[in-house]
């Protein structure tokens, strides 16, 4: 091989950066977070249901909100029919945070660990005081 | 020429195929999801490395000039310093603008018939597309990080924060998604529609192109149509990124669609002209300083000659020699 030093200089980089997640995660595997139910208001329901289904609300919540702002504050419509048949007031403050009351054990759980920063809070406020 | 297309078109398709029926089999899922990224990385990494050891393993006997500037000569005649380097410092600068910029790309010309006389001018289309394409790229696989590793590290978090900047719908929309969406749109156009790129694609051109658009184009499906739990998803590529892999119940089909094309992307990536991500690295004629004329550069295969003294002849025929008569050296 010729020029051997520098060649094997690069290719120490080449795999120093493919291999970064491996060698930043050293083979420890965070821990999957598990949103918190645990609330006064869930508690107190006698189904445990939300809007939707839950694999929706997982998976979709956040174009959901996006239509529900689109819907309350565009077009002054602040009721939703959800797939049951049932009507339900527009709102994040008065609808959700109502029974998800606990933002830092619910929202900021996943959304930390997927590192997404969701520009609700930018507007709303979390009325059980975690950050702004 | 159009089988060409057809070819390429049609592996991709068979792939996700392939993974649309493996991605719904519980049983199989662990296969695509965890299997196949593990042997497709090992395939890109080791196949990466041994293809570079063995380029290096050619020899460079000489520096090859073809530069587009005027060499080192007499002092009153201007020296291009980066395009025609002779010094180390000279070739740095040289790979950095052909690594980071395109340099040669933005050479890029074009000969046309116009009204009459022949006209060479500079085209820039195939430089621009390129270069929109790779860093789009480059950025992309950076917030994949977010994916693999936790804590995420800050520079993941402020590329996906001015990534998504403006903002539009939820979840947002990326720069670079539309960047390389735009790109590779253009660059499948170039290869499709020009007809002398067309006469010179084969299928090992288009295969890339339609894999990655293939990629791209699951991708934002995931993202904005058919959402897979994202918790899910991290645990799964967590679980890879710290060798303790974890099938989550639950992710989407399509998410295994991506996942068997980015890893038949790795796994092919070696084998393909996309080792140019190497090969540029590799180029002689641009990581040479053109020293041929200051420097004394001795063929690195000439093996010494071999000689056949007088000596060693007469040692060889000496009985013939001495019954014809010849006079000898030694008797």
């Amino acid at each position: 091989m010729y020029d051997s030093g520098k060649v094997i200089v690069g290719l120490l980089i080449f795999a120093g950066i493919f291999l970064f997640p491996f060698i930043y995660q050293h083979g420890a595997p965070a821990k999957k977070p598990k949103p918190s139910l645990d609330t006064p208001a869930i508690k107190a329901l006698p189904v445990k249901k939300c809007v939707e289904d839950t694999k929706f609300m997982i998976t979709t919540h956040m174009q959901f909100l996006n239509h529900w702002r689109d819907q309350a504050l565009r077009e002054g419509n602040r009721w939703y029919v959800n797939k049951a048949g049932k009507k339900v007031w527009i709102s994040l403050q008065n609808t959700c945070l109502k029974c998800h009351s606990n933002k830092k054990d619910f929202c900021d759980k996943c959304h930390n660990y997927a590192a997404v920063q969701p520009y609700c809070w930018d507007c709303h406020y979390d009325p059980n005081g975690s950050k702004l | 020429m159009i089988t060409r297309i057809i070819v390429a078109f049609g592996a991709v398709v068979a792939i996700v195929v392939a993974a649309l029926i493996g991605g719904s089999v519980p049983g199989l899922q662990p296969i695509f999801g965890v299997v196949l990224p593990y042997v497709a990385f090992a395939v890109f990494l080791v196949g990466f490395a041994l293809k570079v050891v063995n380029w290096a393993k050619s020899p460079v006997p000489f520096r090859i000039p073809t530069t587009a500037g005027q060499e080192f000569s007499l002092p009153w005649i201007k020296w291009s310093k980066i395009e025609n380097p002779s010094t180390t410092g000279g070739v740095i600068m040289r790979m950095f603008f052909e690594v980071c910029c395109f340099r040669s790309l933005f050479r890029n010309m074009r000969t046309d018939l116009r009204s009459g006389w022949l006209i060479h001018h500079p085209t820039k289309w195939l430089w621009l597309l390129a270069l929109g394409f790779h860093y789009s790229f480059l950025i992309i696989a950076l917030r994949h990080l977010r994916l693999f590793v936790q804590p995420v590290p800050g520079f993941v978090e402020t590329l996906d924060a001015v990534d998504g900047m403006f903002q539009i719908g939820i979840p947002p929309i990326y720069l670079t998604d539309i960047i390389i969406l735009l790109a590779l749109t253009g660059l499948l156009i170039r290869r499709l529609f020009l007809p002398k790129m067309r006469f010179m694609s084969l299928v090992a051109d288009y295969f890339p192109l339609f894999l990655i658009l293939g990629i791209v184009i699951t991708g934002l499906l995931m993202r904005f149509v058919y959402r897979v739990d994202i918790t899910a998803v991290k645990a799964l590529a967590n679980g890879i990124a710290s060798f303790h892999p974890v099938m989550p119940k639950g992710i989407g089909t399509i998410f295994f669609v991506h996942i068997a094309l980015v890893s038949t992307l790795l796994a092919y990536f070696p084998f393909s002209k996309l080792m140019h991500m190497g090969g540029v690295f590799m180029s002689p004629t641009r990581n040479l300083a053109n020293t041929n004329r200051m420097e004394y550069h001795e063929n690195p295969w000439r093996k010494p000659p071999k000689f056949h003294s007088y000596e060693e002849y007469e040692d060889m025929y000496r009985d013939y020699m001495k019954e014809a008569g010849l006079p000898l050296e030694r008797e």
